[in-house]
Parts: C-alpha cells; structure tokens; sequence
C-alpha cells in the first residue's frame, strides 16, 4: 500500500484512518458466489467517487465446476487510486475469500500485512477437505503475516436478509453483497451507488432488492459496530480530465467502437461470428444494439462467420467477424479471400493462451505471427491492436476507417486481459470520430464496362455494391487484371497484383500517427511494447523514472504497416527491451523490418506482466548495460 | 436497390456474360446455364439487383457467365457468402451454384445451415457425382463402388443423396431436375425462383469427362420413361411410357403397382408439395434407382417466415421500441458520471 497520510478518526468502531494513494481488492468465491458483481460494484462506485480504476476479472474455465472446489474459484479485482492507475495492481491489499478454496487460491497474492476477509461459516469440514487444507487456516498459524478478519458471513447476511422475508439459498444469493458492505466500511466507500444500482436491478421484485439492500447495510454497519477493525483506508479523489465517464470492459469498448463506426459510416453493422472465449462478451454486447441496424448473424462455425462477413461487405455492410485464436486459425483462408477481393473487413482476434485450446480464459500475446504473417501466399493486411480497455473503442473505429478507406480486411488484436479487464472510459466527442466516409461507385461513363479493381491514389479500388445498375461484375479468389478485374494468368500481372497489393498496405502509414516516446527521445534504454502490455510497460517506466532512471518507453498500437518512424526511434536508443506475452514475435517483427535487435522479456503465464517484474527487469538490463 | 427503368423484361441473352465460356464441351453445364438465363428473363429478374455466389468446382464458374452481380468464392464457403449478402440487402435475389463436392463435401455444413435457416436464396447444387475440376475423384455423391482414380478398387463410402439431406434440414423448397430435360429444368428453375424461402435443387449434371453417361438411366430414351417419375402436385404417382404403372404406400413403404386389374389411380401415392410435414417428401427422396423410379421436379413447397425477414423485423421493433440508435445513446448506455 501506498500510504498518503494517517490520521485519527473520532468514528467508533475504528480509531484509526489511514489515506492512501491506491488500492487493489480481490474479491474471490465460487463461481456462484456473485464476485463478479460484487467486484463490478466497488469499481462504479470508486469511478463515481472519483478515484481511477482498473480492473480484472478471472473465471474458471469450466462454467459450473463443483461448489467449493479448487477450479469453480472466481475472481475479481479492483484497483482505485488518486492518480492515473493503468493495471489492475500487482499484489493485492486486501482479499476477501469466501470460502477455504478461495483463499487458498488467491491468498498468496496478498501483500505482507495485507487486509483478509474471509467468510468464517465456509470453514467448514466438507469445505476445508475440497480446498485440500488438512488443518483449518484460520485456527493454526499459516495466515499470520496478515491482517485476518473471520466474519461469519452465512449467519449475519441470513439474519440481515430474514426482515426481507428472504430465506435460505435466496438469502445466501445476498451474500457477495454483505461482503461488499464490509469492503464498503473498510475503504470509505458510499453506498448510495449501489443502493440505487439494486433499486433499479431488482424493483420489480420488492423482496430481492430489500434483501440486497439490507445485506449490504449488513455488512456496512457490522464493520462500523463490531470491535473487529481498527484500521479503516481511504482513497482521495484522482485528477482525470473532465467530462462525462463510463466504466468500459475491453470487449464492451470494441462493440460500442464498431457499432460507433457503422454509424458515421451511415452503414449497417454486420457482425458474423462463432461463439468462443473470451470474444464471445463482443457479440453478446452488438446482439444487443438492434435499433443501430446491428446485423448480427451467429454462424454455423468460424469459417462461415468470416465468409458471411466477406459476404456482406460485397453486400454493402460494414462487415466484422470476432474471435480468437483457434477461431482466427479457422478463418485464414477466408480472410485471404477478403484480401484477394480487396473488401474491407473487420477481424477481431481476442487472443488467449494457446496453441490449440490452451488456455481459453487466460491472457496471451502469441498471435502477432498468425496476424501478420499467417496466410498462405504473399496476403497483406493491416494489423492493429489496443492497448488498454477503454483503447479498444478507439481501435475499433480505427480498424473500420481503415477498412473502408483502403478496401482492405484489417485484424484488430486484442486480449484476454484487456477484453475482460475494465477502466473508465472519457464519452468521446462525436466531432472527434473519424467520419468514415464512404462513396459508392454510381454509374459508369456511357458505354464503358465497369472496372473493378481501378484504383485511386491510396491504391484502393471502388466499392461497388449490387443493387447498382451498369455496374455488375465479378469478383472472387482467382487472380484478377487489374483495373478491368477479369481473371488473369498473366505472370507479370500476377506479380503486378502481389507487389500492388502489399503497396496499399504500406501506403495506409501514410494516415497512421507517428510512435511516440515517452520520456527522452534518446538514451540508454527504450521499452518497445504492443498491445495489452501498455498499462504495466508505462507503470514500470513511470516509476523508474521518479526514481531517476533513465528510461524511455514507445508503444506499437499499429503493427502493419508500422509507423513510418518507428525504425528511427528505435535507432535513437542504446538498448531495446521488449517485454511480451509470447517468446518475442515482436522483437522477431521488429528485427526483420526495422534491422533492430532487442532484448527479449518474455512471459506467457497466462497473466498479465506485473509492474514490478518490469521495473526488475528495467534495471537488470541498464546495470548489464553498464557492464558491457 | 434502385428500379430498373424498364418494366421489359431481359431476354435470356442479356444475362449472359462476355467471358468465354469454359466447359468442356458437352457438358451438363451449359444447358444449365442457358435454362438458368431463360427463368431469370421469364420472371423478370434484374441484372443489377441479381447476384450468383458459386464455391470452387466447375460447376463454380457459373457466375463469369452471367452478367449479374457474382462472386466466385472458395471451396465450400458459397452458402455462407451468400448468406451475408442476403443479409446486407434483403432485396438482392440471391443465387448459389455449388456441386455434390463443394457443397455436400468440403462445404456439408453450411449448406445444411443455410437450408435450415431458410433465407431466401436458390441453390443450385449440380451433381455429377464426381470430382471434375481435380480430374476425378469420387465425391460423396458417388455410388458405393464406384471406381475412380482415388477409389481403384472402388469406393468404400456410401453417397449422400443431396434432397434426403435437404429435406433432413427441412428445406421449404426442394426440386430435382436433370440437366437434359431443358423444359423441365427450366419450369423447376423458374419454381425456385419464384418461392420465397430456401430453394434447394438438384440438377442431374454430366460430367461428359469423368462419369459419362452417370445418368443414363434418367435420360436414355428407352429407360427414361420407366426410371424416372414426373412429379405433379395434387396428382398419383404414375409412370412409365404408357403412364400405366404407378407408386403405391404399402404400410410405410413405396412399391411399384401396375395400373388395372382392380388396381387404379386412387390406390396410388398422391404427391402434395405442400404437405407441412416433410415425411412424404423425404420418401420420395428414397426412391432410387433402380429399385424405383426417381422422382423428378418439385418435391416440396412450403411457406415459413425467412431469416432475413425476421431479422429484419426484429430490427424494426427495436427501432420502434427504443427509437434509432444515436452515437448518444450508443455512448451513454448504463452509469455514466461527471468529472469536472
Ligand atoms: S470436367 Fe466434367 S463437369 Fe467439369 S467441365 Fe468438364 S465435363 Fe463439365
């Protein structure tokens, strides 16, 4: 914890408030236990409240594992603070763990000293035998480095929901909410927020939300009464640019993105798509956006999900496919008909742990190779990927501008991290989106036949869609001539194509921004980083920095064509570090397109870079640096 | 979709393309396409509102030929195309070529999806029972047996039979024609064209290179009478040159009668297109030579809402329920809060 101030606190119950900087919560329970709503609670609340937050959820893999279990735990984690948080926290500060299999899952994570609230009523035989403790933690001396709170939460939360005329499983499903009261208590945290969150959620059954409201009370008014707490922590407010905020997960960003686009494109939206995890929030999020004209079309599988797509696209649509990794693999050779036939389309690939199935609802960073380089023949597309969650709307309508702009399919890499991870997100101005302008071609000059693979100066060919009349004609995978778009064998017009094909990409640098340098533009050590690795890259940059390092860091949020001064940058800087969720596919890019070597830093957990584990690295290579 | 200015309809002619046509000659393929051309100009199809999705095959070139819209996809995949242009522009009139390899082989799936779906496209599905583009392999349409040049000492699979499948997927439209039978063809074509709904047909194709004469038995002129049935809604299952023998239920299964002896027309198999449930026409689509006759033309016709219709409509509600979306609204969905 990052301690601001300490001060005496006349409140009963507690004789003691301490004001930090930030905080980082892990609610942890059965995958029943409703952490996720408990989680998403504390993080509006927080936003509302002023602070910046971040956070992430973690599922099991398995949706209905055994109550109680090792693998049915569920996590979530919240990170406020008084200034600019970008990850959801290294370690944790405070854990609540619902049951022994939660706390023993999680625990470890929790700093030295740090606060841990467990549901004292779970610790029971049954329960401490699937958690696998053959002694129950909380009566021998394993947990004593922290800060422990046993709270009997089955039996206080049962009588708190009894007034309700709420019983049994009905009352045990308030639980996460009398958990959240205490949290609530601890941290100086409203109530208001989520008293009118459930009044909205549940009004329409009276009993419910009573419930909810009372175990929520519950828990808020035992941590003021009982002489359990002496300590409570407050977080002051950030310094975040004015406006009007929303709380937006990754996957939520880029469907409102998409959807975003397709309305200044004046377009209907046509999402073709397969579910998989964890892309599948994307299509849950855009199934729900009908009066947009959202078009969405759950396929068969991967491959008609893309190729309906393509489809559309021919059609008119501003079309999208989602998915991720083995999806991705599924669709190439559709996607290689999309760059045959110069339609634009949007692929976004969530990626997750693989190869194979992997791990589906952990984070990874594995799949630039198959973005940039995986298709058959010489395929040119261009590669985007965001870099937090809230970037991902930016993104989104990045990857639609450029579809439609250049007539090209374009691959938006996301993550599981970013996709589930959520932070406040600044309501754009409308002005400032691009406009995505988009003509169809209309007629042809009197008597001539229509030429669809003519191109303009961006070396884009006209979109011209059925339903036009004079201007029918054929498109497909084969070879086409260019400008008139018959099928061709010629061999130098094939080669023609191929080289033409991978000119347009590069010519899309043209409207991409410059990388950027954070710190000095020059010096011993530059960061490079892609994707979702941001948050913890700048983190760790930032505080070596106001440590006095001399570290700078550049983020790649386009990766084909890569901005056009990228090799400069790169050339400015002693050292390269490239730290990855994968075993270095951009320090592989990087040193085949810009002649740059790089030190590698790879991870591939499954899990997000810690700040931490950077900044060690940080200084392990400039102190190597010295060395040498 | 803009109108045409003409009321006229096209003459055949105009839909063709000025690409040279590149079939081996005498095949099954180009009677397709001119009867193809016929019930577009028949029905009064527009060229720039019309769009042909074809897989890969020989049947797959289909779309060069005309002058419509099209798209020559890749293997498999047309139904799957076809579907997201259907659902782009609902107004489109929508065609699918494909072949027994390319859409019951590599392209098995989203053929049956698209039929159970029931957008409103035509699939064409031209079966030679053979791979023609590789140069002859069997497809899963060929005869168990059959030997081939990937098959030599003969196929150990058994055939799908592309209307059991249809009908399976409970397709509302379901017609068999053979390639030959040009007047016929194109009265099933024009049948397709006009249902709203999935239209799934069957065209008998020979493939004069790599399984001549693989439906003989439909189109020879002394078997032709006696191996095929010419479906006609309302009426008895008759056959034969003389219309003499007929199809009779004899429990759950068909036998064949002959006509007289106390046997007549009202003893035998009535054929209704538009019975709901698809048993009937499922047993049509078990008749095969050369146990039976095989039944040809329309074997079901049934109405159901479309999926582009209902998509549309749900569309329309929201619209109505929540008003057209605004970037607004798009944005401010749920907690929003102030930072000043
Ligand atoms: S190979 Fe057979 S199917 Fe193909 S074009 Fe030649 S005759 Fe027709």
């Amino acid at each position: 914890m990052v301690v601001a101030t300490q001060s005496q606190d006349a409140g009963k119950g507690s004789d003691k408030v301490i004001e930090l900087e930030e905080i980082t919560v892990r609610f942890a329970g059965d995958s029943g236990d409703g952490m996720q709503l408990a989680g998403t609670q504390l993080t509006d609340t927080s936003a509302i409240f002023g602070n910046d937050v971040c956070t992430l959820p973690d599922y099991p893999a398995e949706i209905r594992a055994p109550a109680g279990s090792l693998g049915g735990v569920s996590g979530f984690q919240v990170h406020f603070g008084s200034r600019k948080l970008r990850t959801p926290g290294d370690t944790i500060n405070a854990l609540v763990a619902m049951n022994p299999a939660a706390l023993k899952t999680n625990v470890a994570d929790l700093e030295p000293g740090g606060v841990l609230v467990v549901n004292e009523d779970a610790f029971n035989k049954v329960n401490l035998q699937k958690a696998q403790y053959e002694t129950n933690p909380l009566e021998d001396d394993s947990l004593k480095k922290y800060q422990l709170f046993k709270v009997p939460m089955d039996r206080l939360n049962a009588e708190a929901c009894k007034e309700a005329g709420l019983t049994g499983r009905a009352a045990g499903r308030c639980k996460n909410f009398f958990a959240l009261g205490v949290v609530y208590w601890l941290f100086g945290r409203s109530m208001e927020p989520t008293l009118k969150w459930v009044e909205q959620k549940f009004g329409a059954k009276p009993a419910v939300a009573d419930a909810n409201s009372r175990a929520l009370k519950g828990g808020y008014y035992f941590g003021e009464t009982a002489e359990m707490f002496t300590v409570r922590y407050t977080v002051a407010p950030a310094k975040i640019t004015p406006g009007k905020y929303r709380r937006v997960s990754g996957n939520e960003a880029t469907a409102i993105g998409l959807a975003a686009a397709a309305c200044r494109a004046k377009k209907p939206l046509f999402l073709g798509t397969y579910p998989i995890t964890p892309a599948s929030d994307i299509l849950h999020e855009l199934a729900r956006f009908k009066n947009f004209d959202v078009r969405v079309f759950q396929a068969e599988d991967e491959i008609a999900a893309v190729c309906s797509a393509i489809g559309a696209s021919f059609g008119g649509a501003l079309a999208v496919t989602t998915t991720s990794g083995p999806g991705m693999a599924l669709k190439t050779e559709g996607i290689g008909l999309a760059v045959m036939t110069e339609l634009p389309l949007v692929i976004v690939n969530v990626q997750r742990g693989g190869p194979s199935t992997g791990l589906p609802t952990k984070t990874e960073q594995a799949d630039l190779f198959q973005a940039v380089w995986g298709r058959n023949s010489e395929t040119p597309l261009c590669v985007l990927a965001a870099a937090t969650p809230a970037d991902c709307f930016d993104m989104a309508v990045e990857a639609c501008r450029i579809a439609v702009e250049y007539m090209t399919p374009v691959i938006l890499l996301t993550d599981a991290y970013i996709a589930n991870g959520a932070e406040p997100w600044r309501i754009p101005d409308e002005d400032s989106l691009p406009r995505l302008d988009i003509e169809h071609p209309t007629a042809c000059e009197d008597g001539q036949r229509f030429r669809p693979y003519e191109r303009d100066d961006k070396l884009s060919r006209p979109w011209a869609i059925p339903g036009t009349p004079g201007l029918e004609h054929r498109i497909g995978g084969l070879e086409k001539s260019d400008g008139a778009g018959d099928v061709c064998y010629d061999p130098m017009n094939h080669e023609h194509m191929i080289k033409t094909r991978r000119a347009k990409i590069d010519k899309i640098a043209d409207t991409i921004p410059d990388l950027t340098v954070v710190g000095d533009e020059s010096g011993d050590l530059l960061v490079l980083g892609w994707g979702g690795t941001y948050g913890p890259i700048l983190s760790a940059v930032e505080r070596c920095r106001d440590d006095g390092v001399n570290v700078s860091c550049a983020h790649l949020k386009y990766l084909d064509p890569l901005p056009k001064n990228t090799a400069d940058v790169l050339k400015r800087f002693k050292q390269i570090l490239i730290p990855e969720l994968n075993l270095g596919q951009l320090r592989t890019y990087i040193r085949a397109t810009c002649m740059v070597d790089s030190v590698p830093f790879s991870k591939v957990q499954g899990m997000p870079f810690r700040i931490g584990e950077i900044v060690a690295k940080i200084e392990e290579v400039l102190s190597n640096g010295k060395k040498s | 979709m803009s109108a045409d200015a003409t009321t006229v309809n096209l003459t055949p002619k105009q839909f063709g393309s000025d690409q040279d046509v590149r079939w081996c000659p005498g095949c099954g393929d180009f009677s397709i396409l001119s009867q193809v051309k016929k019930a577009l100009a028949a029905t009064g199809a527009k060229r720039e509102n019309t769009v042909f999705v074809s897989g890969i095959g020989c049947s797959s070139r289909f779309p060069y030929y005309m002058s419509t819209y099209g798209f020559h996809s890749i293997h498999g995949r047309a139904a799957a195309i076809a579907t997201g242009v259907k659902a782009a522009d609902p107004e489109l009139n929508v065609w699918v070529v494909t072949g027994d390899g390319d859409g019951l082989s590599i392209g098995g799936n989203h053929l049956l999806h698209a039929v159970r779906r029931n957008l409103d496209i035509n699939i064409l599905l031209f079966n030679n029972r053979i791979y023609g583009l590789t140069k002859g392999q069997y497809s899963p349409t060929s005869p168990y047996g059959k030997k081939t040049k990937s098959s030599p000492h003969g196929a150990v699979d058994f055939p799908l039979h592309p209307l059991s499948v249809a009908i399976g997927a409970e397709a509302t439209f379901v017609a068999r024609a053979l390639d030959v039978n040009v007047k016929h063809l194109e009265y099933v074509l024009e049948r397709a064209t006009q249902h709203k709904g999935i239209s799934f047909v069957e065209i008998y194709q020979n493939c004069v290179i790599f399984n001549d004469s693989a439906f003989e038995y439909a189109s020879g002129k002394d078997t032709k009478d006696d191996q095929t049935l010419y479906l006609e809604h309302n009426r008895p299952l008759v056959f034969g040159k003389d219309k003499k023998k007929g199809i009779r239920l004899n429990g759950m299964d068909p036998e064949i009668v002959d006509l007289g002896d106390g046997v007549t027309e009202d003893d035998l198999l009535f054929h209704n297109e538009r019975q709901a449930e698809p048993s009937l026409a499922y047993l049509l689509s078990r008749m095969r030579y050369p146990e039976f006759p095989e039944p040809m033309g329309v074997f079901r016709c049934v109405e159901r809402p479309t999926y582009e219709d209902m998509m549309m409509d749900q569309i329309s509600a929201a619209r109505e329920k929540q008003g057209v979306g605004t970037l607004k609204s798009l944005f401010e969905e749920g907690e929003t809060w102030e930072v000043n």
